[in-house]
């Protein structure tokens, strides 16, 4: 009987590599083509995956809860008498397919004792694919040629990133995307679970893993600044109240008014929709914004393209169907990349204000908050109104505080006379 | 070697040349056949390459009709064609070097046995697709009539061509155009092994040219004074009225078709090749003008050393001449303005 | 500037190529006395008589052995094929006998002729009357092959052929006669061959069309523009030699090529420029060239049929969207 390697499938076009959540046949157990033999987590999806051959599973290679690159050798179905130890002998060392040594600070090593930073334990495999000899295709990167050479002139690693081209290929915009350097060589990994008494350390998901790698990229080298502004937001409160009440017209949220104002005003001052792009910015004429979503196991943001172009109702419409499909993992890659700015709403959390980290290469990232009742006064006197705050984070290479905050005024105009948002 | 004979010097003789003409008859074809016995010399020591298409045998139709030419009217060939170039008056020892691919030879090496070109005699090559310069003599008729000029072209190809289409269509663009082509068909009678009764419906190729109305007829190709006469005539002919003529010379090859065939013995017998040999036109020259009187045994050994001279010389100026140089690879491919 | 047919520019450059050189001749089938199958000699017999202007009879091989012999004589023959595709009759003539010449010859006899007509995808005109010919001839050294897009570029890429020294294919295209385009009325306004045209400019993705197939590429441009995709498109105008410099200096700038030809793909001119790219700009490439190319079928007659075998602007549209990795939605880089 012929041995069948098994190995990580692709099983998405976007996909690198994949966690094992389970095996559902153990080693030892008789395995016919079409059984299904383990469940894999991607990065969109969790995914049945299928025997592709008879035999007897004789060996795991990558327990459960450990991932492994597309194409890795993950486990052997063979008969009995098979001699599979050259297979397996193969396979990288270590507990299930782990990269070959990365640069700085990363020593594979057995798994170690449960220490204070889960952090620092590395041990367990990377989440994608590494440098060449972990098997013909296994660890290749897919970069596109130009994407390789701009990381190597800004030293970018191009294993720490998710690529967006056809396949999961890493093209220019995810490059320039990772930003600088310094940040891109820190070291990510998916540390091996251990539990104590005292804690548990709980694996990175996916997505939590995209975050961590990213959110550095953007912290360290980008210079923030914060501009925050108040809200008054009886009017717009009415209003949606008004439409909302409109038999056969789509519900309005907040947010949706949020994404409205900001894209108006976005073209209105085209310094805040745009990115810092090596010595150049790049200032982009149509507003396509970001809208982070949460998650159970993290934060994906996706994009809503043209937002300038699109009346209140399609925004609602387009905005609901993207947070859905973010919510159900049924986004398409393309639909995550490309914003030339992001709102991040916490309103549902009862949060009054908070400040955003920006998503690089965007210049600027809106912070909304909580619509809260307040005491409020004015002319006539004291009174309750509705009240929202909003935090601009910025990226200080792009512009300065007077244009944040000239941008952050134009929303709150456009929000405390909403009628406008309606032409 | 191109230059004219003309009929009246040779008026006292009987035969059509005098003493000189008969000489440089005798040398030129003398001369041919020295070169191409060398050529396959050469190339069985290998100094000589790919396809080698020798004209032994046939010299009388290249020498009888150049004879007639001035230098600055046209000849045009296939590949068998050492010949009609060297009779043109090329230069044999820029010749040989071509055939050993030296940067001496007429084409700088680049075109070898097949295509032999040398713009001062007016000799436009050495075409290797069988039919297909049919209509480049055609067109250099054209030319020659377009500036009102009074020189011909010949065009030499074999029975081979004939079955092909561009013979007709040339006949047919030459007769409707009236110009100034002859068409000078060597009838060697094989296609490489194709026979003509093999190959043609009418093997009386001469008689294409009466379908296009084309004064044409049939010469003796071993005969090199009756090639001149008839070639002689229709060059007049033609100068003078600007009209095409179809000459087929009954001819034969003595090798085979090229080095890669040089028995030649499948597709004719060796009696026939003995048989044809008694009519060896060198030979038959060189008796007739010992009996006629006009040239010595003395004079004819002092022609056979000049020309074994020459030929010594030029196989020892191709051998002597260099490789072309590697950049030449990349030369001549377009007229740089 | 005069606003003219390509047909007009065609003629108006024979026009002044025969006033300027009497070595210019026409010849082919219906030239002269029926002014053309297509109109492109008007009113050239009368103007210059039957020794300049001839009419052959149908002898494809034949009349163009006829150009090459009378060019190897000194004159400038411009051959007419009544279509491109009669031009195979006499493939051997321009690949054996006019492109090597000059080099089989070791330079002694050059052959300053230009063979031209239409070609390339017609109206329902079947399988051996529509089809783009250019790849039987580009292929070979020594000839030059131009293909004019504009009515601009017909007269003086025409002019420039004439006056080339080597024998050029000059491939015309039946569906483009009527289109009008300025030309300027100068004589001796020319354009060099092998020299391409940036026909515009765009950043974010190089488009290599040509003749037909740039209309078309040009409608998939200003499609895309409205969803921010920014195209540029290259016409290299000159098949051989291939300006692949402004080819190449254009990937530099957009990173993404798509090459779009009317013909079958498989060898095709696609398959060059591809690989031209691969070799010289490969480390600026953040996508795979994409070839956007007829179908490998021959040419269908219905109507329907013959739709899908030639490359439309919805499937120019899809390939420009693919290296630029966007789908239906735009995104500009």
């Amino acid at each position: 009987m012929a041995v069948t390697k098994v190995v990580m499938p692709k099983l998405s076009d976007a996909m690198e590599g994949g966690k094992i959540i389970k095996w559902l046949k153990k080693e030892g157990d008789r395995i016919n083509g079409g059984d299904i033999l383990a469940e894999v987590e991607t990065d969109k999806a969790d995914v049945e995956m299928e025997a592709f051959g008879a035999g007897v599973l004789r060996k795991i290679l990558v327990p459960a809860g450990e991932s492994a690159p597309i194409g890795a050798l993950i486990g052997v179905i063979a008969e009995p008498g098979d001699d599979i130890a050259a297979l397996v002998a193969s396979a990288p060392a270590g507990v299930g397919a782990a990269p070959p040594p990365r640069p700085a600070a990363v020593t594979p090593s057995a798994p170690v004792a449960p220490v204070a930073r889960p952090a620092a334990v590395v041990s367990a495999p990377a989440a994608f694919p590494a440098g060449p000899g972990q098997g013909a295709q296994a660890g290749r990167v897919k970069a596109s040629p130009l994407a390789k050479k701009i990381a190597a002139q800004s030293g970018v690693d191009l294993r720490l990133i998710q690529g967006s081209g056809p396949g999961g290929r890493i093209i220019r915009r995810d490059v320039e995307a990772a930003g600088s350097g310094t940040a891109a060589a820190m070291p990510v990994a998916v540390p091996a679970a251990v539990s104590g008494a005292e804690f548990e350390d709980v694996p990175l998901t996916q997505i939590r893993a995209a975050i961590a790698r990213r959110m550095p990229l953007s912290k360290a080298p980008v210079p923030h600044f914060y501009v925050t502004s108040e809200v008054a937001m009886d009017p717009a409160w009415e209003l949606r109240e008004q439409l909302n009440a409109l038999e056969g017209q789509p519900k309005i949220s907040v947010n949706d008014l949020v994404i409205r104002a900001c894209a108006l005003a976005l073209l209105k001052h085209p310094g805040v929709n745009a990115s810092l792009q090596g010595d150049a910015i790049r200032v982009y004429h149509r507003a396509h914004i970001g809208i982070a979503v949460a998650l159970d196991d993290g934060l994906i943001t996706p994009v809503l393209r043209d937002c300038h172009a699109k009346p209140l109702a399609q925004i609602a419409v387009e905005a609901r169907d993207l947070v859905e499909r973010a919510r159900h993992r049924k986004l398409r890659a393309q639909e995550l990349s490309g914003a030339t700015f992001s709102i991040s709403n916490l309103g549902m959390f009862d949060v009054a204000e908070f400040s955003a980290i920006i998503n690089p290469p965007e210049g600027a990232i809106l912070a909304v908050g909580s619509v809260r009742r307040v005491p409020v006064v004015d002319d006539t006197g004291l009174g309750v109104g509705r009240r929202m705050l909003l935090t601009i984070s910025c990226d200080h290479r792009v512009m300065d505080g007077a244009m944040g905050a000239r941008f952050l005024q134009d929303v709150k105009r456009l929000l405390e006379e909403p009628l406008r948002l309606l032409v | 070697m191109a230059k004219t004979l003309t009929r009246s010097a040779a008026s006292s003789s009987g035969f059509g040349v005098d003493a000189e003409g008969a000489k440089r008859l005798l040398s030129d074809m003398l001369l041919i056949r020295r070169f191409e016995e060398k050529a396959a010399e050469a190339y069985a020591l290998g100094k000589i390459g790919g396809f080698l298409h020798l004209y032994i045998g046939e010299e009388a139709v290249a020498v009888g009709a150049t004879s007639v030419l001035r230098p600055d009217d046209y000849a045009i060939s296939a590949y068998r064609e050492h010949g009609h170039c060297l009779a043109k008056g090329s230069d044999p020892k820029r010749v040989m070097a071509e055939l050993h691919g030296r940067r001496d030879g007429l084409s700088k090496g680049k075109g070898g046995s097949m295509h032999l070109f040398d713009r001062s005699t007016n000799f436009l090559g050495g075409h290797a697709i069988v039919g297909a310069h049919l209509p480049i003599a055609v067109g250099v008729a054209f030319a020659i009539k377009y500036r009102g000029g009074d020189q011909v072209i010949v065009c030499y190809f074999g029975d081979g061509a004939v079955p092909e289409g561009e013979f007709h269509e040339a006949m047919n663009l030459a007769a409707l155009w009236k110009l100034p082509v002859i068409f000078l068909c060597e009838n060697n009678r094989y296609a490489m092994g194709t026979s003509v009764e093999r190959a043609l419906a009418q093997t009386e190729i001469w008689k294409f040219g009466q379908t296009y109305g084309v004064p044409s007829e049939k010469v003796d190709g071993m005969d090199v004074l009756a090639v001149r006469d008839a070639v002689g005539r229709a060059v007049a002919r033609t100068r003078q009225e600007k009209i095409p003529a179809l000459i087929e010379a009954d001819t034969y090859r003595y090798r085979g078709h090229s080095m890669r065939d040089p028995a030649g013995a499948v597709y004719r017998t060796k009696e026939e090749v003995e048989r044809e040999k008694l009519r060896d036109p060198i030979v038959l020259f060189r008796d007739k003008i010992l009996s006629a009187g006009l040239l010595s045994e003395a004079d004819i050994r002092a022609i056979e050393k000049d020309v074994n001279d020459r030929i010594d010389e030029a196989v020892a100026f191709a051998d002597a001449s260099p490789e072309p140089p590697g950049e030449w690879l990349f030369t001549d491919i377009y007229k740089e303005a | 500037m005069a606003v003219m047919t390509y047909r007009e520019a065609l003629n108006m450059a024979l026009r002044e190529e025969m006033r300027r050189d009497p070595n210019v001749f026409v010849i082919g089938e219906e030239v002269g006395l029926y002014e053309g199958a297509y109109k492109v000699t008007q009113g050239l017999l009368k103007e210059f008589g039957p020794q300049r202007v001839v009419d052959t009879p149908i002898a494809e091989s034949g009349f163009t052995g006829v150009g090459i012999g009378a060019a190897m004589a000194g004159l400038r023959p411009v051959v007419e094929m009544m279509t491109f595709n009669f031009a195979l009759l006499a493939l051997d003539q321009i690949v054996n006998s006019a492109a090597k010449m000059h080099y089989m010859s070791g330079g002694q006899f050059n052959v300053p002729i230009v063979i031209r007509g239409p070609g390339g995808p017609a109206a329902q005109l079947a399988a051996q009357h529509s089809q783009s010919m250019e790849t039987y001839f580009y292929h070979v050294p020594g000839l030059k092959v131009v293909r004019p897009t504009t009515p601009m570029d017909a007269k003086g890429l025409l002019k420039s052929s004439i006056r080339d020294d080597n024998p050029v294919i000059f491939i015309e295209a039946e569906t483009l006669y009527n289109v009008k385009g300025e030309v300027p009325e100068d004589p001796d306004f020319l354009i060099p061959l092998g020299k391409a045209i940036v026909r515009r400019e765009g950043t974010d993705v190089t488009v290599i069309a040509y003749m037909g197939m740039m209309y078309r590429a040009l409608e998939a441009a200003e499609e895309l523009e409205k969803e921010g995709i920014s195209v540029e498109l290259v016409d290299p105008r000159t098949l051989r030699p291939m300006d692949t410099e402004t080819i190449i200096n254009s990937v530099r700038k957009t990173h993404r090529v798509v090459v779009v030809e009317a013909g079958a793909g498989f060898a095709g001119m696609g398959s060059e420029i591809a690989a031209s790219v691969t070799e010289q700009a490969f480390d600026d490439l953040d996508a795979p060239v994409e070839r956007v190319t007829g179908a490998n079928a021959p040419m269908p007659y219905a109507r329907n049929l013959e739709r899908l075998k030639t490359p439309s602007k919805d499937k120019i549209v899809a390939a420009i969207r693919r290296v630029c990795c966007v789908n239906g939605h735009a995104n500009g880089s």
